[in-house]
């Protein structure tokens, strides 16, 4: 019966996140060029925030580096796809002007910027089991910092420059109708998509169930038998996955990887993007996203009218201010998140709570 | 209740669907023809990225007021074939994340004709191949990258600087030519730009003949160890491919160490007032005898430094006169010329064959020599030295080609028609 019931669970979710993709692909329609290329950058920010708000809200892990684990995967797609393409162009001309010539590369990119970015997250994610809260953001955050010398020292990386990725063309067959940065905002939006809808099944799941049992009491969580090391290793790894996806993402859209994109205000916007949607929220994830994206820009044409010279002096200072208010104001009003405001009936914490200890003792039987 | 909401979400995706559609048969990002972006009746709108703010805005800064300052001076005189030009400035902080978002906005919200003299080889490397999907002709990008001369690959990117090779040969040779025991180091930021410098540098001391290669990143803080390690190379000509804020550092570090070798300068990283402003009153002293080179009429002796200290007065509210201020009116009056060559009615086309054609002129300290097969246009340099406080030229001057640095004799491009390009 049990087994049923998670494989209709499984069906709708599948469903859900179907529907999502598509509706989110049909919007690019309405979209000009401009805002497809914004779209595709939210996407990307989205990806490495759900996977943020899932460490910090379910397992209490502060993570201030998430950009870094997003650079991993920028360049381990980087790498890998400009290398397959490198192969591809040299072995079979025909075969690379095709469809292959633009998927093969890409799909061994995601693989690269997986491999990259997964182990990143393990060897983090073994530390991070060991540390705690202010320690782990210490570590994290030492991370950030250090990622323009790392990619000054390792060869490869070409330093403040930066490499480039492979451009992905338009299919012919959409050619005609659809222009780059639609199809760029698709492949995004397919990128994302994948990295977002595993993290929706392992909340809701026993892993979800773990690491809220680690995050509540540790010990209590060891007497149920589960081994908080290794959940805590596990969700700092899948978040990690999911925020190389996110590089992916930025790295198809750009064509280009540089630690100047990665630097510490864009790492700690990712955190302003989670806690302003909600920790834990998904959906507060997607708003948060969009947030950190667009206020930039909207400030940006703020200050367009004004006098060149405090114009000059407010750009790139004056969203800071902004986030410092968002997060304040959002804080003080509701605590949960924006993600709160989405929500039209809340469930009694009473009701959750239960549904989570009977789920619990059916899994650890 | 289950039924009417699954009608409900269908209804709504059936509208979305149909939209969507509707959409894409109307509005959709497909490219439209016939109109040339940026160009009406009575203006041209040209954009660029620069830093105005972050690490390197204080040596960059000052480039694009200078540039829209002889914009305005053009503007005043009646535009190019009746045209105002207006230049949109975008601040990307030197990073080339802000870089790419402020150019797509360049050219998708402010649909600009053609960006000009992009700044950096970081950032603008980051634009290159979006411009070039786009069609968007690429002007006189301000860094002497070699990546900007690939007609074949980037048929509309021309650079503006001369190329770092040609630069790094010139005060290699010069070295030599003024004490042949020279033990020459170099000290580079560590990309395009300092490997082009070495790469000069090695076209004429010999492969692998350099005494020292150190590199230094941006992010940097200081780069005392890569001058202890030049120091003790025993180098008595440094050859540098940094920015101002580096050359200053590397100098003022040097004499902190008691040590006062001889240094010689890329045009990227040697103007003179802005050095001193770095170094303050007391660090000044240090730049005594520091050898440059430049290929713009950045001498007070020169007429097109006349012209431009008076269009900086009148149009840049008297801002200090410094190197950035000869090098954004030269790109200005280099992309009117362009502009003017470009015909009566100026496509993206017609403009990238004009300054293909080879009739540009320029300002500079030698006729400029683009062409189909080289998108560069400078392959000639002239030396400069800082002598009681003043940076002036002298009289060498080196032509670079593949074989190393020839001395030559400059020839200045003449000043007329009061720095308006002629139109026919």
């Amino acid at each position: 019966m049990r087994t049923l019931d998670l494989k209709s669970e499984g069906t709708k979710l599948l469903l859900r996140a179907g529907l999502l993709t598509l509706l989110a692909l049909g919007a690019t329609f309405l979209l000009d060029p401009y805002r497809n290329y914004q779209l595709a950058t939210s996407a990307g920010v989205f990806a490495a925030v759900a996977g943020l708000t899932l460490l910090v809200g379910l397992t209490g892990q502060l993570s201030l580096g998430h950009a870094v684990l997003m650079a991993a995967g920028g360049y381990g797609y980087a790498l890998t796809a400009t290398w397959v393409a490198g192969a591809l162009a040299g072995a079979e001309g025909e075969v690379a002007d095709g469809v292959v010539g633009w998927l093969l590369p890409l799909l061994a990119g995601v693989g690269g910027a997986l491999v990259a970015s997964g182990a990143l997250g393990l060897l983090l994610g073994l530390a991070a089991a060991r540390l705690r809260g202010p320690y782990l953001a210490g570590l994290t955050l030492a991370l950030v910092i250090a990622l323009p010398s790392a990619a000054s020292t390792i060869p490869g990386l070409s330093g403040a420059q930066g490499i480039s990725a492979p451009f992905v063309p338009v299919p012919d067959t959409l050619a005609a109708l659809i222009a780059v940065e639609q199809w760029h905002a698709w492949l995004a939006i397919g990128v994302t998509a994948c990295a977002v809808t595993p993290l929706v099944a392992l909340r809701a799941g026993r892993a979800g169930l773990r690491m809220r049992a680690v995050h509540d009491d540790e010990t209590a969580a060891r007497l149920a038998g589960v081994d908080p090391g290794r959940v805590k290793t596990g969700a700092f790894v899948i978040s990690s996955l999911a925020a190389g996806l996110g590089g992916v993402v930025l790295a198809i859209v750009t064509q280009q990887v540089s630690p100047g994109a990665y630097g510490l205000g864009f790492s700690l916007l990712l955190v302003v993007a989670a806690v302003v949607g909600g920790l834990g929220s998904l959906g507060g994830a997607a708003i948060g996203a969009v947030l950190v994206t667009l206020l930039p820009w909207v400030v940006d044409q703020a200050t367009a009218g004004l006098p060149a010279d405090l114009g000059h002096r407010l750009q790139g200072n004056l969203e800071i201010v902004l986030f410092g208010v968002v997060v304040i104001v959002v804080t003080v009003l509701w605590p949960g998140g924006l993600s709160r405001l989405l929500r039209t009936k809340k469930r009694s914490k009473k009701t959750q709570l239960s549904q989570n200890t009977q789920l619990f003792q059916n899994t650890e039987r | 209740m289950r039924t009417t909401r699954s009608t409900a979400r269908s209804t709504a995706l059936a509208a979305t669907m149909g939209l969507a559609a509707a959409t894409a048969l109307s509005a959709c990002s497909t490219p439209a023809a016939a109109e040339v972006p940026g160009v009406t009746d009575d203006k041209v709108v040209i954009g660029t990225h620069q830093p105005l703010t972050g690490p390197a805005a204080a040596g960059f800064a000052s480039i694009s007021a200078a540039t829209a300052a002889y914009f305005e001076y053009v503007n005043g005189q009646g535009g190019i074939h009746g045209r105002e030009i207006e230049y949109i400035v975008k601040d990307d902080g030197y990073n080339p994340a802000n870089t790419q978002t402020v150019v797509r906005e360049l050219v998708q919200e402010d649909e600009v004709f053609a960006i000009v003299n992009g700044l950096g080889t970081p950032t603008h490397s980051s634009v290159l191949d979006y411009l070039d999907q786009n069609g968007v002709p690429d002007l006189f990008v301000a860094s002497g990258s070699l990546t900007w001369n690939q007609p074949d690959k980037y048929p509309n990117t021309f650079g503006f600087n001369a190329d770092y090779v040609t630069e790094g040969a010139a005060l290699a040779q010069h070295a030599l030519d003024t004490d042949p025991d020279a033990v020459v180091c170099v000290l580079g930021q560590d990309d395009d730009f300092g490997e082009g410098i070495l790469q000069g540098v090695e076209l004429v001391v010999g492969e692998g003949e350099v005494a020292t290669n150190q590199t230094y990143s941006t992010a940097d803080q200081d780069v005392t160890a890569q001058l202890g390690a030049m120091k003790e190379a025993g180098c008595t000509h440094n050859v540098l491919g940094t920015i101002n804020g580096f050359t200053a550092l590397a100098v003022g570090t040097a004499a902190q160490m008691e040590w006062f070798p001889k240094w010689h300068v890329s045009s990227s990283g040697s103007d003179y007032p802005t050095l001193a402003e770095y170094l303050g009153e007391e660090g000044t002293p240090a730049l005594e005898g520091l050898v440059s080179v430049n290929y713009l009429p950045n001498s007070p002796s020169s007429e097109w430094y006349e012209l431009f200290s008076q269009i900086n007065e009148e149009y840049n509210d008297g801002a200090p006169y410094t190197g950035n201020t000869t090098f954004g009116m030269s790109v200005g009056y280099q992309f009117a010329e362009a502009l003017a060559a470009a015909g009566e009615n100026p496509t993206r086309e017609s403009i990238v064959a004009a300054v293909e054609s080879g009739d540009l002129g320029g300002n500079g300290i030698a006729p400029l020599t683009y062409s189909a097969d080289d998108h560069f246009g400078h392959r000639t340099v002239r030396i400069a030295v800082v002598a009681d406080g003043v940076q002036d030229f002298t009289d060498s001057a080196y032509e670079v080609s593949d074989a190393g640095a020839t001395a030559v004799e400059p020839e200045q491009a003449p000043l007329e028609n009061e720095g308006i390009p002629a139109t026919e």
